[in-house]
């Protein structure tokens, strides 16, 4: 295809942070009207900063967007799709009890001359609007009936409705079946030919063969590649996503394995994960890597207790178990560190001290039920102290933590258990570089005492440097397994992408 | 072009229109629902007890729920863009003592501005809130509850103990509520006029369309441009302005009036409010409906006093009509769900 000279959108010098960390470091990005313009990179490289950005919802430290040339200021959404934007988010941002029509229409409904809603017009607009996408969908029907795709539609049909010139796809299909994405990408072309910029960010290659027309690749807040796609192959795509030397932030101390901890055979979620089997041995860590949404925290949750297996089995120690809760999951000596420690893991108004000794509160109560507080805080001080907390005191409320000495009081809560297996979400995720060393300390030296530990991680060099063996997930399967040895990021990210690797054979 | 797609558009338009068909149903099977209740309950009690169908009862019926019906008008609109007005009893009793008040010491003064004092009160007390929930971001049910007790606190400090009677107050004043017009007393003119109009609105106006998308979705509501902290802001200042005016109508058809007057009143609105199909967590529901469920309740009321049972019984009754009415909606709304699942399917 042969690009007309003038951009529709230009991004110059974007740059966007939040706290400590750097989201965004100077991204450039032209759109070009009837282009699908592809966006990959791994997780946190900064895709849906930018989409936010573009959407109106962040504003940018630095940098200036042009639309036809001309620099525009995208304060709020509302300045966003005035500019002709529209974006399709991750979540469908719809209402619920409202109907298709007013859906597409909300704040906009078309009016006769008294002021009055034309709800005739109104209903006769969306059903040619849909019609023109080739789409059959009900304008009476409320919004909460319908499937993720057909909300998409939805989404879609708002985006024509305002005659937007640029439209951005956040990982549209993550929720879709293949049939659904097929008849997206349909609607995608279509728009394309109409001389739409479709900006499509995916994690899914295969999608990106067949659909973009450019493809621009993010690691680390920068934009690393853009080129046709005819000039790149999957192997150069994840090469440039992944391609950053291994720091030695990661001190892995060698332990030998010792009998098997947990032992989980052929589990099944239906419609999340399927068939999913790993071993763990006391003093190893096994990686869990892969995109999100791949099912490695469903799996977690199965093993916990707090979700139900369709199909399958769990072994703990050789036994095999039923888990129904989180406290059945203790008690067979498993520990989950969640991912959002704000929403799971802490109380964020309670003390260093309450919020370590929560889960044991129970066992630590007198004759008449009530909590010893000498006890308390005896227990509370060693923990701080052994996993170097940092802090005024263990009477500081955990708010006024940074993020990586509230994931060290998160740890110091479920050691208190003394758990047998130790299962980590996203430990590392928004702390920053020094903690994020010290926690890593910690886990290895969990894992020298005997622990066995699952490392559920999107931080790639994490995963490669601190496990023993890594586990990649692929769309609810385990795609391909990996000794530390032979394990390598390129590797990893085929399997996470979907790609067959050329040296992995099962 | 021609042909085919032709029938295919037949073929759409029929399976859409009886789509639309068990769609707009289904949408309005809480109003049907409480209709069959409210002619069941008139049908029963009418048996029992002829003297209960008689123009006169139903009268007094629509005139007992008159005053609450407009507050509830005011509550709705609150409770759709998921918030909640606890303060509206408390405006209602403060403006009922200082209109009356105000006929009390100057017996001279014109009806009209009578009314509008009690509006501008009620109107002042809705801003506060409106701007309590909007600019401090307070959760309205904390910062009316607050309200709640502040506006009745006042309006104890500003009455000091005193009272108004109907002895003090002129006749005129009195009529505002009781004066028939074409038969029917003015008080539920009022109710009726008021309840068309914002249900007209609600209806068939843009901004009435946001008050539900602001309910039904936040965020979303955020992204769509609307103007949500505006909007949220103007429904308060709509709801004390209903109440201020409520408070108007309470003093002239109780013509007693002292500080504690209508004291518990936002629980029997938000009562009618919710037994009406109202989404107490916003996004649905209409005026209609809550008219309706001030209906159902104050028929409840009038037929259990023809019945001779104990008022003691009353709120048990209301009670179990609330816990009813909310549970039903929650089994519609996943059957609903469920259909409309099916349906797709297919």
């Amino acid at each position: 295809m042969t690009n007309p000279p003038e951009p529709l959108i230009e991004l110059v010098g974007i740059a966007k942070q939040f706290g400590a960390i750097q989201a965004l470091r100077g991204v450039d990005l032209n759109l070009y009207p009837g282009e699908v313009h592809a966006l990959v990179g791994e997780n946190g490289a900064g895709k849906s900063t930018l989409v936010k950005i573009l959407a109106g919802i962040y504003r940018p430290d630095a940098g200036v967007i042009k639309i036809d040339g001309k620099v525009v200021e995208l304060h709020n959404p509302a300045q966003a799709r005035n500019a002709g934007i529209a974006v399709i988010h991750q979540e469908p941002t719809l209402f619920p009890d409202l109907n298709v029509a007013e859906n597409v229409y909300m704040g906009r409904h078309p009016r006769d001359r008294f002021g009055r809603v034309d709800w005739k017009r109104m209903y006769q607009e969306v059903e040619r609007l849909l019609a023109s996408l080739d789409v059959r969908l009900n304008v009476y029907t409320p919004v909460q009936g319908l499937s993720v795709a057909d909300q998409q539609l939805v989404e879609i049909a708002k985006a024509l409705s305002l005659q937007s010139r640029v439209l951005i796809m956040d990982e549209p299909t993550a929720a879709l079946s293949a049939h659904e994405v097929h008849e997206l990408f349909a609607i995608a072309k279509q728009l394309r030919e109409r001389g739409v910029a479709i900006l499509f960010v995916s994690h899914r290659l295969e999608e990106i063969f067949e659909l973009a027309d450019r493809v621009t690749v993010f690691r680390d807040g920068t934009r690393v590649a853009t080129a046709p796609i005819g000039e790149l192959t999957t192997a150069e795509i994840i090469r440039q996503m992944v391609g950053r030397a291994l720091e030695t932030l990661y001190p892995k101390s060698d332990v030998e394995p010792g009998e098997v901890m947990l032992d989980v055979r052929h589990l099944t979620r239906k419609g999340v994960f399927a068939d999913v089997s790993f071993q763990v041995r006391r003093g190893e860590i096994l990686g869990f890597a892969g995109l999100v949404g791949a099912g490695r925290t469903e799996v977690a949750r199965v093993v916990f207790g707090i979700d139900r297996a369709d199909a399958g089995e769990i072994r703990i120690g050789g036994k095999p178990l039923q888990i129904h809760s989180p406290k059945a999951a203790m008690r067979y000596g498993i520990a989950y560190v969640p991912e959002d420690r704000h929403q799971h893991g802490l109380i964020m108004d309670f003390s260093i001290a309450r919020n370590i000794t929560l889960p044991v509160l129970l066992r630590q109560t007198n004759l008449l039920g009530l909590v010893n507080q000498r006890r308390e805080r005896e227990i509370a001080q060693d923990y701080s102290t052994q996993l170097q907390v940092r802090s005024s005191g263990i009477d500081q409320l955990v708010r006024a933590l940074s993020g990586g000495n509230q994931q060290k009081v998160v740890l110091a809560k479920w050691l208190i258990t003394n758990p047998a297996l130790l299962i980590l979400d996203e430990p590392t995720r928004g702390i920053d570089v020094g903690s994020k060393a010290e926690v890593h300390r910690i886990i290895s030296e969990l894992a020298r005492k005997g622990l066995a530990i699952i490392l559920i991680s999107s931080d790639l060099p994490e995963v490669l440097a601190m496990a023993d063996r890594v586990l990649v997930m692929h769309e609810g399967r385990v795609a391909a397994e990996f000794t530390h040895a032979e394990v390598d990021q390129e590797k990893v990210m085929f399997a996470a992408t979907g790609q067959v690797t050329n040296d992995h054979h099962q | 072009m021609t042909t085919t797609s032709e029938h295919v558009q037949e073929a759409d338009t029929l399976s859409r229109r009886s789509g639309n068909r068990l769609v707009a149903l289904v949408s309005r099977v809480r109003e049907l629902g409480l209709l069959v209740v409210l002619l069941l309950i008139v049908a029963v009690v009418g048996v029992q007890v002829p003297e209960f169908l008689t123009l006169s009862n139903m009268v007094q019926i629509l005139l007992s729920i008159s005053i609450l019906a407009i507050v509830a008008i005011g509550e709705t609109l609150v409770i759709l863009t998921r918030n909640v007005d606890l303060s509206v009893g408390s405006i209602v009793g403060f403006a009922a003592f200082v209109a009356a008040n105000l006929f009390k010491q100057n017996p001279g003064t014109s009806l009209l501005l009578g009314i509008l004092v009690g509006c501008a009160l009620g109107l002042v007390l809705g801003v506060i809130n409106g701007l309590i929930v909007t600019w401090g971001r307070v959760p309205a049910i904390v910062a009316t509850l607050g309200t709640l007790y502040a506006y009745r606190g006042l309006e104890f400090l500003y009455a000091g103990g005193n009272q108004v009677s109907a002895s003090d107050v002129p006749d005129s004043f009195l009529s505002l509520a009781t004066a028939p017009f074409l038969g029917i007393p003015l008080l539920i003119w009022f109710a009726a006029v008021l309840a068309l109009v914002f249900g007209y609105w609600l209806r068939a106006s843009r901004t009435g369309r946001q008050l539900y998308a602001i309910g039904s979705n936040p965020d979303a509501a955020r992204l769509a441009g609307i103007r949500s902290g505006l909007l949220v802001f103007g429904v308060f200042a709509i709801s004390g302005l209903l109440s201020g005016f409520a408070g108007v109508l309470w003093g002239a058809r109780f013509a007693t009036v002292d500080a504690t007057a209508a004291s518990g009143l936002e629980l029997q609105v938000i009562a009618a409010v919710v037994v009406g199909g109202v989404n107490i967590f916003g996004g649905s529901g209409e005026i209609l409906g809550a008219m309706l469920g001030a209906l159902v309740l104050g028929t409840i009321d009038n037929s259990l006093s023809f019945l001779r049972v104990s008022q003691f019984w009353l709120q048990a009754i209301d009670g179990a009509a609330i816990l009813i009415a909310v549970t039903l909606d929650a089994f519609i709304k996943r059957w609903v769900q469920r259909l409309l699942i099916t349906r797709r399917q297919r």
